[in-house]
């Protein structure tokens, strides 16, 4: 089980949280017209790295932010937590 | 009874305390603090089990997990357990166990004809044999090796037993209580961390116990009891016997299994009978031990042949003999520590030693005691059938190939020592690569993966100084790290004798003509020939080997056998070791009963019970429930010999009729607050809610991205920034998730706040054409009439004097209003409705009646909001905005969602007006159509409308909107039914709503 540090509430084991999937995905502006293409790859396609990946992790039975995480798929090494609001380089 | 083998002077065990027991229905007695297999051996019963395969005799090979041989199905309290250790289950008063794998005895085997058969049964079989003719697989072969297999039998009654679950948290934990492990918590433990030190014995020490040595200025077992002692007077120690760490996991996780009442006859009042910890470790120390390794010879299986540590064991601890005339065969100088005990206790060994010319401190002691030792000597095979009788020896040439002057001799145990191996399971579970260690012949932990350390023997240190010295300061090291305290003990000094070198050789040749079955691994029966044949065949990675072979797998996971097969593999493909490397070892270390996995979680608490404040009213009318979510939520309330059909019927009724009151307070409910909260709510639901004046409610649908229905429900402005909305009961908690995604992630710009509130208030729908009459009279001073309250208005009103909500929202599409009151006056608000409610005939109404009256009125539920639904097929495309961005909007002008013939919700009522459609039923065209017959649509919900007296369904169809008036079929493969039916409007009742709004 993976031992998460939720950036609002400290290390927590894995089953406080829900996970949320790719972290870098950005959702496309309302009203802004794009092509089936564009929304497709939004919607559906998701890349899924062996190694590093930056995720989302929802403390669900916790403080019940969103929060980012990044992890080694294969390792599952953690090397950083995330606010939903803080800037990644 | 006397107990011939139990020596007098020796042992830990309680003397003054008799324990009977019986062992395959026959009485026999031991002491207090005996394992199974001691209170056995002192009442020289040696023959316990039949092996797996040929179901040759079986006896005890070890002391510990280790123990391959004595599994045994233990019947305490009433319940089965099967796969219990014989060496490890401690003896309680009225124990019964039995053997497994034989019948019908363990001395007169049936099965025992294939250790005749044995061509049948090579390595691979069930590959190769049995395989022809295939029409025997099902009736003959597959039945008949479905009884041969496995150790004895589950029980298929529930476990009465109680099991638990416990987290814990530590700055480090330590598996194993011997003296690396003793040593390393008694000096992390005076730096100030806080330690967990687990045991799997009951008995603290490890080689402690059974070793000859100093420490200090005290024995090993004095020190130990002291260290001990002490550790479990200290309040940041956690000390546990009888608790076996059986799997390192992710993040430094490690679970165990403390058995606390096994050894009991009954478990104890609020005690449970194992506990499983979650222990989450900063640091670990592993210091698991490492276990003694057979030597290979012929019928090396035979009852009476073990490890020499175990012949140890059981003397110094349990004051057992394993024998009288014993043999000891050995490769290093364990082998004579066993033998020095024996004499000490009056019995004459002989020892067999494989190297030439060894000198150490032991063997000139093994010398000058009189014990007779033959060098350059080795086993070529036990004799004997059920147990050891004598044994052929013969001279070993010093290039290990020749053997001479076979010779037999009588004994009635051969203590075998083919050196040690450390225990490195924990390690390589954790993701630590081990490396193979020349000098000890065994694999060791190399770099560490998590934060792990190894140990004592189980990282190959196999004197006590090193093992001490290495612990005192892994122990302060790893501490340090996290207390910082800078607390060192002094290390003490150690006296034990020193030893020489073990020789390089574990398998003895066959002599010339015999043809000897030598075995690899006991449990499975896999012997040298077995690997011999699988690497014949083509099978070089160690992992194929171990899979066709089955060398290492079963319940003991080849802890005496993994290195020995290893070595065969090596020696036949000219390799070594490290070349050929070792199987993956992986959680759990030891079996690990099933129950104490599951813990509590079994039956009701498997998951919460979630009940509405009106619970027990709802019990005492008779209602039945039903599972919703977690929820329980009455089904009908039954009078008399009711039916559910019945009652949901006449439940139903009197809602179309009078009125009728339903429990609502499962229903998701969920406060959205904040400035910006009209525009979330504009960007959530498919529909517009800017302009929804305060004190209205509205109807909304809301779509995940991919364009599918998500969830359905009304949302009332209560104020000008404050929205109380409804969600079905099963999506509530999926819900909030998806409104906090996009207000944390999406649009964080949004001033908006969302929480739960379903919990909050208690709601109850109040339905029929009398509901207005009902609330004039609950809420006298509130104007309710239609002018007051319009359809989908909101209000708030006292219900005799307690604070309620009145939404006017209808589900059954009747005239309805919903009320809410604050949790805690639930039941008094509905015991007022009920009350009140009599003169207008009021009935509760349960799910069921609640699902008649919405699917005669075609308003779509779970059922049709199935994940599979975008709006248009559940008629739903009016509430999608055609002027504004929503979630998911993007997605409904894909093409499959605009095609022409688009699925769509229908009515479907059965041509003779009687039979009932089944849900899930197909619509067919032509039901005598070749299969796969091309299907419309299925059937999503059906009831008994109560407005016209006959079956009516909902169905999703292709093209549904045109199917109308059409004659098709119902056609349900699973319950054979075949069913003419007409396609009428979803709104089979009211159409024009013109009720809700009267």
């Amino acid at each position: 089980m993976l031992y998460i540090f939720c950036p609002h509430c400290g290390s927590r084991s894995q089953n406080e949280f829900a996970y949320g999937g790719d972290a870098t995905v950005k959702r496309p502006d309302l009203n802004n017209e794009i092509s089936d293409q564009e929304w497709n790859n939004f919607v559906y396609l998701r890349k899924s790295p062996r190694g590093k990946h930056l995720e989302l992790w929802h403390h669900i039975s916790g403080c019940r932010q969103w929060i980012k995480v990044e992890r080694d798929t294969s390792t599952h090494e953690i090397f950083k937590t995330y606010k939903a609001d803080e800037l990644i380089e | 009874m006397s107990q011939d083998f139990r020596l007098d002077k020796i042992g830990m065990v309680n003397r003054n305390k008799k324990i009977s027991f019986t062992f395959n229905g026959k009485k026999y007695f031991g002491y207090e603090g005996d394992t199974i297999a001691s209170a056995l051996i002192a009442n020289g019963v040696h023959l316990v089990g039949r092996s797996f395969k040929y179901h040759r005799p079986r006896g005890f090979f070890g002391v510990g997990v280790d123990e391959p041989y004595a599994i045994l199905q233990l019947e305490r309290n009433n319940e089965r357990d099967p796969n219990i250790r014989a060496t490890e289950q401690e003896i309680f008063e009225g124990l019964e166990v039995k053997s497994v794998n034989c019948w019908p005895s363990v001395n007169f085997d049936i099965g025992a004809i294939n250790n005749f058969l044995k061509m049948f049964f090579p390595a691979g079989f069930y590959y190769k044999t049995f395989m022809w003719p295939p029409s025997f697989w099902y009736k003959i072969y597959e039945p008949f090796i479905r009884m041969a297999a496995g150790f004895g039998e589950a029980s298929t009654k529930h476990d009465k037993e109680r099991y638990e679950h416990k987290y814990e948290y530590c700055d480090l934990l330590i598996t194993g209580s011997g003296p690396s492990g003793l040593a390393s918590a008694y000096a992390a433990a005076k730096n100030g961390a806080r330690v967990i030190l687990a045991e799997d014995k009951p008995r603290y020490g490890g080689s402690l116990l059974t070793s000859d040595v100093n420490i200090g200025n005290q024995t090993g077992t004095e020190w130990s009891e002291k260290i001990i002692t002490e550790l479990k007077s200290m309040s940041n120690v956690i000390v546990k016997n009888r608790s076996q760490v059986f799997g390192y996991y992710d993040h430094n996780m490690l679970v165990m299994s403390e058995r606390i009442s096994d050894h009991l006859p009954k478990t104890q009042k609020y005690l449970p009978k194992q506990r499983l910890w979650y222990i989450r470790a900063k640091e670990v120390l592993i210091s698991s031990g490492s276990i003694e390794r057979p030597l290979v010879f012929g019928n090396n299986d035979t009852p009476g042949v073990m490890l020499s540590s175990a012949a140890k064991e059981y003397m110094k601890v349990y004051g057992v003999l394993v024998g009288k005339k014993p043999l000891i065969f050995t490769n290093n100088d364990s082998g004579y520590e066993t033998a020095i005990e024996f004499k000490k206790n009056g019995v004459n060994p002989l020892i067999l030693d494989t190297r030439k010319e060894p000198s150490s401190d032991i063997i000139s002691e093994a010398k000058n005691l009189g014990i007779e030792i033959k060098f350059s000597h080795v086993v070529v095979a036990a004799k004997g059938y059920k147990k050891v009788k004598s044994a052929d020896i013969a001279k070993i040439s010093d290039n290990k190939k020749e053997l001479s002057n076979i010779e037999n001799i009588e004994c009635d145990c051969i203590c075998v020592s083919g050196f040690w191996t450390p225990s490195i399971h924990l390690a390589s579970q954790s993701g630590n690569k081990s490396e193979f260690n020349e000098k000890i012949d065994a694999f060791i932990p190399k770099k560490s993966k998590q934060n792990e350390n190894t140990i004592g023997s189980a990282n190959g240190k196999f004197t006590l100084e090193e093992t001490i010295n290495e612990a005192f300061d892994k122990g302060y090291e790893v501490s340090n790290k996290i207390t910082e305290n800078n607390n060192k003990v002094s290390i003490p000094t150690v006296v034990e004798k020193k030893s020489s070198e073990h020789d390089k050789f574990w398998c003895v040749p066959l002599p010339k003509g015999k043809s000897y079955k030598r075995f690899l691994d006991f449990q499975n029966d896999v012997a040298v020939t077995d690997i011999e044949l699988a690497l014949r065949e083509g099978f070089r990675s160690i992992e194929h080997v171990k899979r066709y072979t089955t060398l290492g797998m079963a319940t003991d996971q080849g802890k005496t056998s993994n290195l020995n097969g290893l070595q065969l593999v090596s020696d036949i493909e000219n390799k070594v070791v490290p070349q050929v490397g070792h199987t993956t070892f992986r959680p759990p270390y030891t079996p690990v009963t099933i129950g104490a996995i599951v813990g509590r979680e079994v039956g009701k608490h498997s998951k919460p019970t979630r009940k509405s404040p009106m619970h027990e009213w709802h019990k005492k009318n008779n209602a039945v429930f039903v599972d919703a979510g977690v929820w329980l939520r009455p089904r009908y309330y039954k009078q008399g010999n009711e039916t559910l059909f019945e009652a949901s019927k006449r439940e139903a009724k009197n809602v179309r009729k009078n009125v009728g009151v339903c429990d609502v307070t499962t229903l998701g409910k969920i406060d959205v607050k904040g400035p910006d909260a009209a525009e979330f709510l504009n960007r959530v639901y498919t529909n517009a809610w800017l302009k929804l004046p305060v004190g209205k409610a509205r109807y909304g649908v809301m779509l995940r991205e991919d364009g599918i229905v998500m969830d359905d429900g009304t949302t009332t402005r209560i104020s000008e920034n404050h929205y109380h909305m409804t969600t079905t009961t099963a999506q509530a908690a999926n819900v909030l998730s998806h409104l906090e995604y996009y207000l944390q992630l999406v649009w964080p710009e949004l001033n908006v706040n969302v929480v739960s509130t379903t919990e909050q208030w208690a709601g109850a729908a109040i339905a029929g054409p009398n509901s207005r009459a009902l609330l004039m009279k609950l809420f006298p001073n509130t104007d309710v009439s239609n002018e007051g309250l319009p359809f989908m208005g909101y209000k708030e009103a006292d219900l005799f004097s307690i604070p309620a909500k009145i939404y006017r929202i209808s589900f059954s599409g009747e005239l309805a209003y919903e009320v809410n009151v604050e949790s805690d006056y639930g039941n008094f608000m509905w015991e007022k409705i009920i009350e009140v409610g009599k003169e207008f005939q009021i009935q509760p109404y349960g799910t069921e009646a609640l699902s008649t009256l919405r699917i005669e009125m075609g308003h779509v539920a779970g059922s049709e909001l199935d994940g599979r639904t975008i709006p248009h097929d559940a008629s739903l495309e009016g509430l999608v905005s055609k002027k504004k961005d929503f979630i998911g909007k993007r997605s409904l002008s894909r093409s499959a969602f605009t095609k022409p013939d688009r699925e769509k919700i229908v009515g479907v009522v059965p041509l003779d007006k009687t039979t009932s459609i089944p849900e899930g039923s197909y619509i067919v065209k032509d039901p005598k159509a070749k299969l796969p017959n091309p299907k419309l649509g299925h059937v999503s919900a059906s009831c008994w409308s109560v407005e016209y007296d006959n079956p009516f369904s909902l169905a999703i169809i292709k093209d549904g909107k045109n199917m109308i008036g059409q004659k098709l079929f119902a056609m349900s493969p699973l319950q054979n039914k075949t069913i003419p039916v007409e396609i009428v409007s979803s709104h089979y009742v009211d159409p024009e709503g013109k009720r809700v709004r009267a």
